[in-house]
């Protein structure tokens, strides 16, 4: 069985997927043998009204899938009062994590609110899920062209929030120096949706510890069909394929998983 | 090539058509293309049943690249050709080489790519590859990458039935295989993987994920390539 980490409902903005409706996105997951799906929301991408985004999230999350899907609601820090955004997913809608999408809500890791978001998220013991990019920025519409996320600012911040648990989404560039500063400087996981080249799982184990990676599929933006089949491509052990397709993902997420 | 082979069982594909070397070479001389060719035949050697080969021109280099042809797929192993982002394939110095291509009936791959932050001075674009195929009626193009941003690229190629796309390259993402066989119909669509830039599962995944007909799936998969090359692969007395 699977916990696929990284999956999104509601609609993405650019276009139609086949499975943007929550009753086919479960049903196809659940086909594929997932057990458990940490859900964002397309709409906490652009939506400025995000206590409005959250709590819809976290009605579907209830409504379908028979506790499949974990809410993970979005905390856009540039936008008034985003504490209370914050609160609301914890305190209201007993959500396990948050997900941020710096680049696209305008502002990069070295701003002071970044720091302050993820000191008020360790505080409440959030997994914090931050979307390095969404997309190839080579095919975005040409009205809405974001940078990847720059993760050099992230170490420095972690060191100070050793308790924090962050999970690097759809992390296209997860090997060598930057993924091994990452990896030592505070509990940094990543998943391998946008993990290329042949075997890329078993690549990026040689750099990143086994404990840190996990299954993320981008699904439904990305086929699902990808994510697993990379698994088979990287021909990890029995040991590994089940630490990265569901151990590492409930070990993170604690007792309450 | 072992290596590739390796993770193309893991995966459950049979057969991959390889073409190009290393390094990378955007605009390669004639003794780069010669070299990077016979790095091709090298390691396709000890996997002839697993493999076929293209050459890798470069129209820019044109008597010598119609001489490589000529050495490589008309008197040679290779059955088809590649051309990547030496100059852009709306370019008239083409013409030769797509004819004598289409003469033998050896395969034209062209890259192709539609990159919002720019592309490469040489770096075709499906609505090259347009320009293209009006000029070559009877040409089996592959419309490579089918332009990376698939939206615009099926669209470019479209009312050219000649011309297929070919689904590797750009992320795996959805709906991309479903709209090319919606508009321009299965037997218009390649799967390729781009290995070992793309990784063999996130480009299958494409196709097996694809809410299509299992036919279509096929097709994709192994049946609109080998109807391209089933004349030429005749010619050389290798099975379709």
């Amino acid at each position: 069985m699977i916990v696929d980490t990284n999956v999104s409902l509601s609609r993405w903005p650019f276009r139609r997927l086949p499975a943007d409706e929550p009753a086919k996105l479960v049903s196809t997951l659940r086909n594929r043998g997932v057990e458990q799906a940490w859900a964002g929301s397309f709409d906490g991408i652009l939506h400025k009204d995000i206590a409005g985004v959250n709590s819809r999230l976290a009605a579907d999350c209830r409504k379908y899938g028979n506790g499949m899907l974990l809410p993970f609601g979005s905390v856009n820090p540039k936008l008034p009062d985003w504490r209370e955004d914050l609160r609301r997913c914890h305190e209201q809608h007993h959500m396990p994590g948050i997900r941020l999408h710096p680049n696209y809500h305008g502002y990069d890791l070295k701003d002071p609110v970044f720091a302050e978001l993820l000191e008020a998220a360790a505080a409440r013991r959030l997994i914090v899920q931050l979307a390095w990019c969404m997309e190839d920025e080579r095919t975005q519409h040409p009205l809405v062209r974001v940078p990847n996320v720059e993760l050099s600012p992230l170490p420095e911040v972690l060191r100070r929030l050793p308790a924090l648990r962050v999970q690097i989404l759809n992390w296209k560039t997860a090997r060598g120096d930057e993924a091994r500063r990452l990896a030592s400087a505070g509990q940094v996981y990543s998943d391998f949706a946008m993990t290329e080249n042949p075997g890329g799982i078993a690549r990026l184990l040689k750099t990143v510890p086994l404990e840190r990676v996990l299954f993320g599929s981008n699904f439904p933006l990305f086929y699902f069909e990808s994510a697993l089949l990379k698994v088979r491509e990287a021909g990890l052990t029995s040991t590994e394929e089940q630490a990265v397709s569901r151990q590492n993902a409930r070990r993170l997420l604690g007792p309450a998983s | 090539m072992s290596e590739l082979v390796k993770y193309s069982d893991r995966v459950g594909i049979e057969r991959s058509v390889v073409f190009m070397g290393y390094p990378l070479v955007n605009d390669p001389s004639p003794d780069q293309l010669r070299e990077q060719n016979d790095q091709v035949l090298r390691a396709v050697r000890a996997f002839r049943d697993r493999t076929l080969s293209f050459a890798y021109l470069n129209p820019r280099h044109l008597d010598f690249s119609l001489e490589e042809f000529d050495r490589r797929v008309r008197d040679g192993p290779m059955v088809g050709i590649k051309l990547w982002t030496a100059i852009r394939c709306n370019a008239p110095e083409l013409d030769p080489i797509i004819e004598r291509a289409a003469s033998l009936g050896a395969v034209i791959y062209q890259h192709t790519w539609l990159k919002i932050t720019g592309n490469l001075p040489g770096e075709s674009t499906p609505f090259d590859v347009a320009e293209l195929a009006r000029r070559h009626p009877g040409a089996p193009i592959i419309c490579g990458h089918a332009g990376g941003d698939w939206e615009r690229g099926i669209r470019a190629i479209r009312e050219l039935q000649h011309v297929l796309v070919d689904v590797a390259g750009f992320d795996p993402t959805a709906g991309a295989v479903e709209m090319a066989v919606r508009e321009l119909g299965a037997g218009r669509v390649i799967f390729g993987s781009d290995a070992g830039i793309r990784s063999f599962a996130s480009q299958l995944g494409k196709v097996l994920g694809a809410e299509i007909s299992e036919t279509a799936k096929r097709q994709i998969l192994s049946g609109n390539l080998r109807r391209l090359l089933t004349p030429i692969l005749k010619t050389k007395g290798v099975r379709p």
